[in-house]
């Protein structure tokens, strides 16, 4: 029999030769994972670089203190603090926009739609992760803006009830289920009732008076903040829906069936269990989604107006802005790195700021789910 | 530094190679001299097929760069090179020759709707600095002025800038735009716009007001007196061989089918067939 005689064995030369290879094999998994680790650290090192000399050049307060930016002023102003300040203003109206929108919509794809409906509703949602950046710009300075010019007012007045009349509802319904706790058994209906119907008319009858002021809003440019914060909030929708829903997805149908085994009710669940236990995903979410409302730049380019200034007052979103993104993009051309000046060097400062800035955000988010999983972890 | 070097150095040499290569023209920078640049490479192209030109716009500023650093043969520009350009351009070998193409003037433009008639360059020069900030300042309607500008990135705004302006700064709430044709796209849909573009960019959708007394046209910016007229440049690494694609290329608007081509695009040729 010539089978037997196989030697299972392995001999010296084999068995050095397998080694070998896993070894080889193991260094070239490591070196593929350091790649982007060494990426990270060469261009923060590189930025750092060539940010350097600006502040040698010009010092550190003028860049954090002053708001005239005139790069190609003769002597040239390098103050970002309106630039900065910009920045922070469109992240937070992306955040208003997406946030909540994005949160809601995961919850609803995750616990409360069919399942059918989820199959279809969430690659919908994802397609819009799939549009490039430019074709949002372009909507955002060809119809949007113009749209915000000609009927601002209206489309004011219409999302502030859109907004606030089912949030209204809600509140009337908790409102009137929690003044008529305490009294009488037969008189609870209809009490409710006069309660609520009360309270619907005071909401509807202020809802109106802000909906004429709001009309009355005459938005003179349409390329201002609060365009590119919705435009950056629909940008950032998808990537808090699809993750949020996976986190919420992912704590499990034990959980939530041995939450109604207890007798818990389904809100009960959703907000007691599905939702802390999720939360870890859900904050990742936020900040992966609002990260990519800080980097985002054609969109801001195309449509905040790029004007260098602190709007008066501070929340004025109906006026243009200009974000660091848009900063470093449109004055690259003129910069000149050849002579090394300090308008290109500036460049490499704000982009600095940046990465501080997206470097500490995740820092935070890490640093929230250490918490957040030592608490979960006590609780067990 | 070195490692810089070396990328320069390498970049040169794939420059040269490519200028060496036959049959391609890769021409890169204004947006404004960008549609002539189009045209005259559309109309080339039919003449002698087998040649191709790519025409990019990416402003004066790129264009000078990518000239400089050999990724283009071909820089349009709607400024002339400055000295920090020129210094380096010579310090890497590039010898940058001007053709002045075509001439063109500012046109300060605005909403159809708006019923302003002309400007002074002193109105002008005060609405960008801030100075007059509604449009009922200058006779017009009770709304404030919503003021666009070229990003300072570009040929337009610099001519701008020394031309109107004389040195001051710019208002800060000024808005910032990345191309001609998205000052046009604003103004004509923001009816207290105002914004200047090159008068080939006029067309039916906005209206173009005359500088002290003249309207920008064509003749007036050929005999001086529009107020806010310049040249258009194209340049080159040293004077390209006789003969050659990019010679003819870049002489074409001296040639009668490049004086209509110039036309077309709504430019002044410097030619008078």
């Amino acid at each position: 029999m010539q089978r037997n005689e196989r030697n299972l064995i392995m001999s010296d030369a084999v068995s050095r030769l397998r080694r070998l290879t896993a070894l080889i094999l193991k260094g070239f998994l490591l070196l593929a994972t350091a790649l982007s680790l060494v990426a990270v650290l060469l261009i923060i090192a590189y930025i750092t670089r060539d940010a350097f000399p600006f502040f040698k050049l010009r010092g550190l307060g003028e860049l954090f203190k002053s708001t005239a930016w005139f790069p190609s002023g003769h002597p040239p102003e390098f103050g970002a603090l309106a630039i900065i300040f910009g920045s922070g203003l469109v992240t937070l109206g992306a955040i208003v926009v997406a946030v909540p929108l994005g949160i809601a919509a995961a919850i609803a794809l995750s616990d409360i739609l069919p399942y059918r409906l989820r199959q279809t509703v969430k690659p919908v949602i994802e397609i819009l992760a799939a549009i490039p950046s430019v074709a949002y710009g372009f909507f955002a300075l060809v119809i949007f803006a113009p749209l915000l010019q000609n009927r601002g007012g209206s489309l004011l007045a219409l999302a502030s009830w859109i907004i606030a009349l089912p949030l209204g509802l809600l509140l009337i319904f908790a409102v009137t289920e929690i003044a008529t706790r305490s009294i009488r058994e037969d008189m609870v209906k209809p009490a409710r009732l006069i309660l609520a119907a009360v309270l619907t008319a005071i909401l509807c009858r202020s809802l109106l008076a802000l909906s004429a002021m709001l009309s009355a809003v005459k938005i003179s440019s349409g390329t201002n903040a609060l365009n590119v914060s919705i435009i950056l909030g629909i940008m950032a929708l998808p990537t808090i829906v699809s993750v949020a829903e996976d986190s919420l997805q992912a704590a499990g149908r034990e959980l939530r069936e041995g939450s109604y085994a207890l007798g818990a009710t389904r809100a009960e669940t959703l907000f007691k269990v599905v939702i802390p236990a999720a939360g870890s995903g859900i904050i990742a979410a936020i900040i992966l989604g609002v990260m990519r409302a800080v980097g985002e730049t054609m969109v801001v380019w195309m449509a905040s107006g790029n004007a260098a200034q602190i709007p008066s007052p501070w929340f004025n979103f109906l006026s243009p802005v200009r974000t660091l993104t848009a900063t470093i993009a449109g004055d690259m051309g003129e910069a000149d790195q050849v002579t090394g000046s300090s308008r290109y060097h500036v460049l490499f400062a704000l982009a600095l700021c940046l990465l501080l800035t997206s470097f500490v955000a995740n820092l935070i988010s890490e640093w929230i789910l250490r918490r957040q999983q030592r608490r979960l972890g006590g609780l067990k | 530094m070195k490692i810089l070097y070396g990328f320069l150095i390498v970049s040169l040499m794939a420059g040269f190679l490519g200028a060496a290569e036959a049959g391609k023209i890769t021409v890169d920078g204004s947006t404004t001299v960008g549609p002539i640049a189009k045209a005259f490479a559309e109309f080339y192209m039919k003449q002698h097929p087998g040649v191709n030109i790519t025409v990019s716009e990416s402003g004066s500023g790129n264009g000078a760069k990518s000239l400089i650093n050999g990724s283009c043969q071909v820089a349009t520009m709607s400024r002339i090179m400055k000295q920090n350009e020129y210094e380096a351009a010579v310090h890497s070998e590039v010898l940058p020759i001007s053709f002045v193409v075509a001439l063109d003037g500012i046109a300060m433009i605005v909403h159809p709707g708006n019923p302003i008639r002309e400007l002074t360059m002193e109105q002008i020069k005060n609405v960008y600095i801030g100075k007059i900030k509604n449009w009922n300042q200058l006779g017009g309607p009770n709304v404030p002025i919503v003021i666009i500008s070229r990003d300072t990135n570009s040929g337009t705004y610099e001519t701008f800038e020394t031309r109107v302006l004389k040195g001051e700064k710019i208002v800060k709430n000024c808005e910032y735009v990345g191309s001609s044709g998205a000052i046009r796209q604003r103004v004509q849909s923001t009816p207290a716009a105002i914004g200047y573009v090159g008068i080939g960019f006029i067309d039916s959708t906005v209206k173009a007001l005359p500088v002290n007394n003249v309207p920008p046209s064509p003749e007036t910016v050929k005999d001086g007196s529009y107020p806010i007229g310049r040249p258009l440049y194209m340049y080159t690494n040293d004077y390209p061989k006789m003969g050659s694609d990019l010679y003819l290329f870049v002489n074409l608007f001296l040639t009668k089918k490049g004086q209509e081509i110039i036309e077309e695009t709504g430019f002044i040729p410097v030619t008078n067939y």
